[in-house]
């Protein structure tokens, strides 16, 4: 077999660096396997770990650190059929902890090999996530503070279904990583190793006290059973493979007539749950059907059930440039946290704007007209209220008319939601003029 | 006349897919998420991928994998997302992986006001990025421009191997309004341009007068490399100085040379005008309505709306800005565009109106500023 190394560019490590011994290990998997270079892409980060992509000839993808995961991810979603193999440190296992998660979660078929020397080598020896308390390193004392994180039994916490801790002088390492490549899920390898220019200028740390040390901890030797489970990929384009396709928005021809000529602007002031937003749109499809230009504008908060809800509408037979509303045509009142929040604009509205007002609303003082409709009394419910209000203003023939609002209706909705809210608007009572 | 009715996000998403986007990756945040919503209502159906990436440091990282493969990808968040983006924008910048990031803007800064609008970020979509080198932003005005300027987004960052930036806001991302999906002025679809596979590939080999290199996909027969680093033509880190000039400056070059032949703008010129009005976005909506207004009025103004906002069509501010004496710049936020005006023209008066409250600038302050002189 040839060798997947790169013979103009060399390994660069320090003498006596196990990331030099897993190159040769790595390419002795990769021969092993009976692969070919554009079978696979070496997806790697900053620091010593992030040189590896340099000496092989396969596809490499270099990155920033600790995001090496992610590319890999959307590299494997791109071409299922390339071996993605990921190299990072202990450093990037840190920085990019959230990513580690969140693929042991995914288990998209990715080998991660982690070669933890249990420090920053490049930057000068600074503690990582896997740095022990007691060791002497370039970040002063601060190591001693922090508990080092056993990044295998996170990743089996984690959901990874192929996790092992092990030596980087392990004899069958070869063998090893190719069994984590030919794994069909997420595999992680933690390999520990010597880092010579940082790490043991000041820690002794040998073949033997690596393997020492790893005895002391629960073996990891591949596949976690409680995890084994469909791969992302797979699974994935099996779901997405039927999937209903995405209806075309819906076209809506013009076949009535507003009642009124010129423009109209609509503010609904509600709250949030009173389906105010749904509202509004209902009014400018209504709009869209006599064949007007409509804009809806929304302001609510962030929290969900609570708080006003607004929603400012614009119908036209011109082209409407500026969104907002200042001196509506038409207010509906349907909740007080929607009037308190635009209380300003009833001082300057006009003496021919119609407010309709729904009962238990208090208005600021206005020059308005205003009509009353008591929908609680009506046995409409509260959330109702915007839709019911837009069969008030139907009624009244004032923006739209009663079959402009049905025709947004049926092209809004379908079945009992349909049903319901056409016998809303059929029984809704017009009220009464203030 | 028959429309659709649809709100800004949702025609981005539509216009992604007739672009050809087919990766789309996301994370959740107000006032974007409907964009996501819609990717993954469109896409997975259509034989496309659309994820959901653990943060937004993820999601472009799915996206720039993606990119390298082959697929043509879109992320899109607010302005917090964009600064978790910061620094793979530059990775895409400098080591050209074509991607269209949407910033649908809310005011800041910081995590400031979910569900109100802004145009905060425009200079941080400009200069947010280690690097400092040009990217392409264009700023949609309505649900028309949401659509085809995502396009258009498509085919430059095909074209120039870049990311492009649609600099949305709330206001227009969250605003639905009628639109006619037929009668839209479409561009052609572009693709990135493959390497020469005659020779040996370079994954940043540039002939001479080439500015962009050609395309080869990761996963495809012939072995490609990516680098964030410092990178010669083969993808590998070099030091050499003169390598490296070479490179950043073609980086500069190849978008700041062709500007002229991506200014999206409308322009209104009146001849007898003494005040040229300068916006973009959803701020031009007042705009126009203020020039509509000036003209029947008979106190013409003239207006120029900006849709290409990086690099600075300077060329095309020059020449609608000869005629007048004076200019009125008008922007949702508190003074960003308003410097490269008056960097492009030190000759003319240069009057800034600007509001950052999460209320839209209304024409009323609009005339008010073009009347305080």
């Amino acid at each position: 077999m040839n060798s997947f190394l790169n013979a103009e560019r060399p390994p660069v490590f320090c003498p006596g660096c196990t990331h030099e011994r897993i190159t040769h290990t790595l390419d002795q998997a990769f021969q092993d396997m009976g692969l070919v270079g554009h079978q696979v892409v070496i997806v790697s980060d900053i620091g010593c770990s992030g040189l590896f992509d340099t000496f092989f000839h396969t596809h490499a993808f270099h990155g920033l650190h600790g995001r090496a995961l992610t590319y890999a991810a959307g590299l494997k979603m791109a071409r299922p059929e390339l071996k993605v193999v990921v190299t990072m440190g202990d450093g990037g296992q840190g920085i990019g902890g959230a990513h580690l998660l969140a693929a042991c979660r995914r288990n998209l078929d990715l080998t991660l090999l982690i070669l933890n020397n249990f420090n920053f080598g490049m930057t000068g020896g600074q503690f990582s996530a896997t740095t022990p308390p007691d060791a002497q390193l370039g970040s002063g004392f601060l190591n001693q503070l922090e508990r080092p994180l056993d990044i295998c039994e996170v990743a089996r916490s984690a959901g990874a279904p192929y996790v092992m801790r092990c030596s980087g002088f392990r004899k069958n390492l070869a063998e090893e990583i190719q069994r984590a490549i030919a794994y069909k899920g997420f595999s992680v390898m933690d390999i520990w190793g010597i880092c010579p220019g940082r790490y043991t200028k000041k820690n002794r740390l040998t073949t033997k006290t690596i393997d020492d040390a790893l005895a002391k901890l629960p073996p990891l030797e591949g596949m976690v059973a409680e995890n084994t489970r469909p791969e992302y990929g797979q699974h994935y384009r099996k779901i997405a493979a039927v999937q209903k396709k995405a209806a075309k928005p819906a076209v809506i021809e013009a076949q009535y007539e507003a009642p009124q000529i010129g423009r109209q602007e609509v503010i609904l002031l509600g709250s949030a749950g009173q389906r105010i937003i749904t509202a509004g749109e209902l009014l400018c499809i209504a709009g869209l059907t006599a064949g007007l230009k409509t804009t809806q504008k929304n302001e609510y908060n962030i929290t969900v059930l609570r708080g006003p809800s607004i929603s400012e509408l614009i119908l036209s037979p011109e082209k409407i440039d500026y969104t907002g509303i200042d001196m509506p045509s038409v207010v509906v009142a349907l909740d007080q946290e929607g009037v308190d929040r635009r209380g300003n604009l009833f001082k300057h509205l006009a003496k021919d704007a119609l407010i309709i007002q729904i009962s238990g609303v208090t208005l600021p003082a206005n020059k308005a007209d205003i009509h009353r409709v008591d929908l609680k009394a009506q046995s409409i419910k509260r959330t109702d209220w915007a839709l019911a209000s837009l069969a008030v203003l139907a009624k009244l023939e004032k923006v739209l008319q009663p079959e402009m609002l049905e025709a947004a209706l049926k092209i809004k909705f379908k079945g009992k939601t349909l049903t319901s809210s056409l016998d809303l608007i059929g029984r809704v009572e017009i009220g009464e003029w203030a | 006349m028959a429309y659709s009715l649809l709100e800004g996000n949702e025609a981005i998403a539509r216009g992604a897919i007739a672009a050809g986007c087919n990766f789309f990756a996301g994370y959740p945040i107000t006032p974007a998420t409907t964009i996501y919503h819609s990717m993954l209502n469109l896409l997975p159906s259509a034989g496309g991928i659309c994820l959901q990436g653990e943060d937004e440091i993820a999601s472009i990282g799915f996206c720039l994998g993606a990119s390298m493969a082959g697929m043509k990808v879109m992320t899109a968040t607010s302005g917090p997302g964009i600064s978790l983006y910061s620094e793979n924008i530059s990775f895409a910048v400098g080591s050209e992986i074509p991607i269209v990031i949407v910033d649908v803007q809310r005011l800041g800064p910081s995590t400031g006001s979910a569900t109100r609008g802004a145009d905060g970020d425009i200079n941080f979509l400009r200069w947010g990025s280690s690097g400092g080198l040009p990217v392409i932003v264009l700023a949609p005005v309505d649900v028309n421009d949401c659509f085809t300027l995502t396009m258009h987004a498509f085919n430059l960052a095909e074209k120039f191997r870049c990311p492009v930036f649609i600099a949305s806001n709330k206001e227009i991302g969250m605003t639905r309004e009628n639109i006619d999906l037929d009668g839209l002025d479409l561009p052609e679809i572009i693709s990135r341009t493959p390497a020469p596979l005659n020779r040996p590939f370079q994954p940043f080999q540039t002939d001479t007068g080439q500015t962009v290199p050609g395309f080869l996909s990761i996963g495809d027969n012939v072995l490609v490399r990516q680098i964030s680093s410092t990178h010669d033509p083969h993808g590998y880190i070099t030091t050499d100085p003169d390598e490296i000039a070479r490179s950043q400056n073609r980086l500069k070059d190849k978008l700041l040379s062709a500007v002229d032949h991506f200014t999206f703008h409308e322009a209104f010129n009146m001849d007898n005008a003494a005040t040229l009005l300068i916006t973009y976005g959803v701020t031009a909506r007042a705009a126009k309505a203020v020039y509509n207004q000036q003209c029947r009025q008979g106190n013409p103004i003239s207006l120029l709306v900006l849709k290409t906002l990086w690099p600075v069509p300077e060329h095309l501010i020059r020449q609608v800005a000869r005629t007048v004496k004076r200019i009125v710049v008008v922007e949702m936020n508190m003074g960003q565009y308003v410097r490269e005006i008056k960097r492009i023209l030190p000759e003319k008066q240069i009057d800034f109106l600007g509001q950052m409250d999460g209320r839209l600038i209304t024409p009323a302050q609009i005339t008010e500023t073009i009347d305080s002189e």
